[in-house]
């Protein structure tokens, strides 16, 4: 038997022919390049994967993927990528959304496509703010946000994404930012999780929403401003890695500085397979904590998909394969014997 | 009374109603006579009639279930007009069928139910039972059985609680029935023995139920029920093999059978909606066809999961009602911005809004054709009869795949729960459905996703194939490269182009061809569910020499491509629907016909007198100017 060699595919193999159209300075461009980056790093085959969007700024990113990509309708990519990773397993999917696009018009499917668990990657750009359609509040936006159609102040509570997913039973749930050099990291663990892995992605609308996650991307601030989960490794955070998050009494994360009365090895340690943990997490907010960034939560479990083969290879082994010609004769059949017919019934 | 009774009197058909409680489970008792019936030879069709709640208060008019089944030694096309035999199980049951006996007919009531409470139960005025009412008496031969108690002697060893005892009297109704139309009772002791016995473990139960059934029999032999019992011959058609089918078992055979000839796994993607679930529930169990079955969160995500399923290569199928369609209609949109198979049932239920789940309409003509935004067409198919759901299905499957188009199959209420004997096809000889895939490519040329074929169908490429990446989506497409294209007159071209692939398909359809003469004067034109009851008005009408011809569309989108000569030989139209009017819009809107329409919407099917009436004032000219009529209580008048 001979094996060819498949080509070693580079990143800009995975840029499609099309002119890139987000603004000029969207942080949507960092996403791209990483998410090519990390393709290549994989080894993604183009022919074997597709991109698949729902509507919003964000959802013009299969258009710039030499993949297959489905850029379908606002809100329905998580349930179109359900059809096709079902129809084809061998596949491998991703979704990019919006917090438009997946917690507002497209929630419910963003819910049960994450408790689902087929094998697909969902990436979750947000930027708190419509930007296709000219700078509304989103689900994300926050309290008092103002903007063209809340000149008051929007009134609206936000969701809190990673919050959504968890309690949607997701069985991977991370955060990182456009700029971040974690970036790629996050997207390859999602890439590697068997299940479908969630990535908020925070992204910078430099049109309509510039600046909002500043604190996380500014030098000056970012250090202290966010947290980089690992792994069995204390919460440990800050310019001069001095701060951390301990438990109180109560149970309640609080932000403590090392050497006032609290030692490095009373920080609360990382475990991505604690689930309430991670909820914890996904509720703390700048200012009043650090974001955490990275791996929030990963458990292993049966993907959707795999279930659904399995429950066809269990029928075929109690019934045999299908049998069309079985299938037509079965209920109750009976026989009109033979007689001098007039006509074919109803003809 | 005397008896002949031994001695059956031959009729050619005849139309029996079961009505009771919906606990009182009428359906099974019907389902087994229909199935008796056919297996005698029998030609069959049902009509269930179910209360929307699974149990409305017991003993009220509401809460009544029924099922109608007529049988005949001849073809018949529907459920029948009139009621020969009802067998009414409480008052309420009574009060809610009565009036759909034919005069003269048998009125079997189960007398034990007939107390204060339950006619008070049913809104009879105090003091009043309607058994004893010496007209009603004089109009129908109302036989009075003390089914309960009956059924509770019988069964007073059975060592069942009274519940369950309770449960047995839909047997005994039975047996009285089929020794009423001298049908055996082997096949039910059969049934019976094999569903609750074997399948349900109950084997007390199973024995219960066939003693009561007995017993029923043998009260009706022994108490000479009726003055007369009535045989009905085999209908005089071709052996074989055949069975008894729904429109929505007809459904899902249909779309497992285009699968399996497709070479392709069926993606069934649903969300449960009276009256498709039964679509869902019988594709669940075809596993082991490969059939992958979806049940998702919404209607939309149904739509979106089929389309999906589409895209990766295999047959992407959709199963709702109107309600659900309303839901789905944006992305639909999009299979065909995509120009993607996809097949999109609609078990059409009266409308609008939640409107009458249960009960039968044939209203979502518009929406099919329609309701999307943008010039956004499609095939729209819809089948004639329950047995007929399997070849629609069988097309729906094929046009989309062989056009790169969705596919609407309109069925309905009547149809997905009604039966007739289906004569069994041989799946050797059933048409395979070829499909050819772009094959895998070297070359640095982007792939044309959107380029046509003679038939204007697109290329179907599939993700997995080496050099066919492409993108596709809901945006305006770029003629052949499918790039995103706001160019003016590629908008226009793309309209057309989609437009034009749809009115080709008429090119494959047959022609259209009426049943009766060319140069009738009166020509009915009719289309999915009503097809048996139009048919057979107008042949009565032919009959008594009248010069009418009915034709059936079974193609409502693009409509036969001789549509529009045939209408125009005809000096009169008539266009009887369960709506509105919109097929007699539609044909108004081509062909600038006058065509006048009877309109039902009352949640039943029409009756063939219904239609007979309508010919009747058509051919004398008494119908007026009235663009369209409506029976009312079976009556249809032109006010003057």
């Amino acid at each position: 038997m001979t094996t060819t060699e498949l080509p070693v595919l580079k990143p800009k193999d995975f840029a499609s022919d099309q002119d890139v159209r987000w603004c000029p300075g969207c942080g949507d461009y960092a996403i791209l390049t990483q998410v090519r980056k990390v393709c290549a790093a994989l080894g993604a085959r183009r022919e074997k994967t597709v991109f698949v969007s729902g509507i919003g700024c964000s959802s013009r990113f299969p258009y710039y993927m030499n993949t297959y990509g489905f850029h379908s309708i606002h809100g329905r990519a998580p349930a179109i990528a359900t059809g096709i990773k079902a129809a084809n397993p061998e596949l491998d999917v991703w979704v990019i959304t919006g917090d438009g696009d997946g917690l507002s018009i497209g929630g419910n499917h963003l819910l049960h496509t994450l408790r689902r668990n087929l094998n697909i990657n969902v990436l979750l750009f947000n930027n708190r703010i419509y930007g296709l359609t000219k700078g509304q509040y989103s689900p994300t936006s926050e309290e008092g946000k103002k903007t063209r159609s809340s000149p008051m102040g929007s009134i609206d509570m936000p969701l809190l994404p990673l919050s959504i997913a968890l309690a949607a039973e997701a069985s991977f749930v991370a955060r990182s930012v456009d700029v971040s050099k974690n970036l790629g990291d996050v997207l390859r663990r999602a890439a590697e999780h068997r299940g479908t892995a969630f990535v908020e992605i925070y992204q910078d609308c430099n049109i309509f929403n510039h600046k909002a996650f500043e604190y996380a991307t500014d030098k000056a601030t970012r250090e202290d401003a966010t947290l980089w989960l690992e792994h069995g490794k204390p919460m440990l955070f800050g310019k001069e890695r001095d701060k951390g998050i301990w438990l109180d009494r109560c149970g309640k994360p609080k932000v403590v500085e090392l050497g006032h009365g609290v030692e490095e090895e009373e920080l609360l340690i990382h475990d991505e397979h604690d689930e309430a943990k991670a909820f914890m997490l996904s509720r703390m907010m700048h200012p009043h904590f650090p974001e955490p960034m990275g791996v929030f939560y990963q458990i292993q479990d049966f993907c959707y998909e795999q279930l659904l083969e399995q429950q066809i290879t269990d029928a075929v082994e109690r019934n045999g394969q299908g049998d069309l010609q079985k299938l037509l004769y079965t209920g109750d059949c009976y026989e009109v014997k033979e007689q001098a017919p007039t006509h074919a019934l109803h003809e | 009374m005397i008896s002949d009774s031994n001695q059956p009197r031959t009729i050619h058909s005849a139309t029996v109603r079961f009505a009771g409680d919906s606990g009182d489970g009428m359906q099974l008792a019907g389902m087994r006579f229909t199935d008796a019936s056919a297996m005698l030879g029998n030609d069959v069709a049902t009509l269930p009639d179910y209360p929307a709640e699974i149990r409305a208060p017991a003993g009220t008019v509401a809460g009544v279930s029924g099922f109608q089944v007529n049988f005949a030694s001849k073809d018949i096309y529907t459920p029948g007009d009139e009621v020969d035999a009802l067998i009414a199980m409480n008052p309420a049951a009574f009060k809610g069928n009565s009036q759909d006996v034919r005069s003269g007919g048998l009125i079997v009531v189960n007398e034990d139910e007939f107390n204060k409470v339950n006619l008070r139960k049913a809104g009879y005025p105090e003091g009043y039972n309607p058994i004893e009412d010496d007209k009603l008496n004089a109009k129908y031969k109302i036989v009075k059985v003390p089914i309960t108690r009956m059924t509770e002697e019988e069964l007073a060893e059975s060592g069942l609680g009274a519940k369950s005892v309770g449960r047995c009297k839909n047997m005994y109704a039975l047996g009285l029935i089929l020794w009423l139309y001298d049908r055996p009772l082997d096949h039910t002791i059969a049934f019976l023995e094999t569903f609750f016995g074997k399948k349900k473990n109950l084997p007390e139960v199973a024995a219960a139920n066939v003693k009561a059934l007995k017993a029923g029999y043998h009260f009706g032999e022994t108490a000479e029920l009726s003055a007369h019992r009535y045989h009905v011959d085999p209908a005089s058609i071709p052996s074989g093999t055949y069975r008894r089918i729904t429109g929505n078992e007809a459904t899902a055979i249909g779309l497992v059978a285009a699968t399996t000839l497709a070479e392709k796994t069926l993606v069934y993607c649903s969300y449960p909606i009276t009256p498709a679930s039964d679509i869902l529930h019988y594709l669940a169990a075809q596993k082991h066809f490969g059939v992958k079955t979806l049940q998702v969160e919404d209607e939309i995500a149904a739509c979106c999961a089929a389309i999906g399923a589409a895209y990766a290569g295999q047959i992407g199928v959709t199963g709702t009602s109107g309600p659900g369609v309303a839901l789905k209609s944006e992305a639909i949109g999009l299979a065909v911005m995509t120009e993607l198979p996809l097949v999109v049932v609609n078990v059409q239920r009266g409308g609008p809004s939640t409107g009458l789940p249960t009960k039968t309409e044939q209203s979502d003509l518009f929406q099919a054709v329609y309701g999307r935004n943008g010039d956004c067409p499609m095939i729209v198919l819809a089948p004639r009869s329950p047995a007929d759901c399997f070849d629609s299905a069988l097309e729906a499957v094929r046009l989309a795949v062989k056009h790169m188009t969705p596919v609407m199959v309109l069925s309905d209420g009547y149809l997905a729960n009604g039966a007739e004997p289906w004569r069994v096809p041989e799946a050797d000889f059933l048409e395979k459905i070829t499909i050819e895939h772009p094959r895998p490519s070297e070359g640095d040329e982007p792939f044309q996703p959107y380029t046509r074929d003679g038939n204007l169908a697109r290329p179907w490429a599939l993700p997995g194939t080496q050099g066919l990446e492409h993108r596709i989506g809901g945006l305006e497409k770029e003629d052949g490269s499918g790039n995103v294209c706001y160019v003016p007159e590629n908008h226009q071209r793309m309209t057309q182009l989609r437009r034009e692939k749809i009115e080709r398909i008429a090119e494959f359809l047959p022609p259209a061809e009426p049943d009766g003469p060319d140069d009738a004067k009166l020509l009915v034109i009719g289309w999915g569910g009503t097809y048996g009851t139009i048919l057979t008005a107008v042949r009565n009408a032919q009959e008594q020499g009248k010069s009418v011809a009915s034709l059936h569309l079974r193609h409502l989108n693009p409509f036969p491509a001789n549509l529009g000569q045939v209408v125009a030989q005809s000096e009169k139209v008539l266009v009887p629907e369960l709506n509105a009017g919109q097929l007699r819009s539609l044909l108004r809107d081509r062909f600038l016909v006058d065509a006048r329409g009877l309109n039902k919407v009352q949640g039943q099917p029409f009756l063939i007198e219904e239609i007979e009436q309508a010919i009747d004032l058509m051919l004398s000219g008494d119908w007026g100017d009235h663009a369209s009529l409506c029976p009312h209580n079976h009556k249809v008048t032109a006010p003057a």
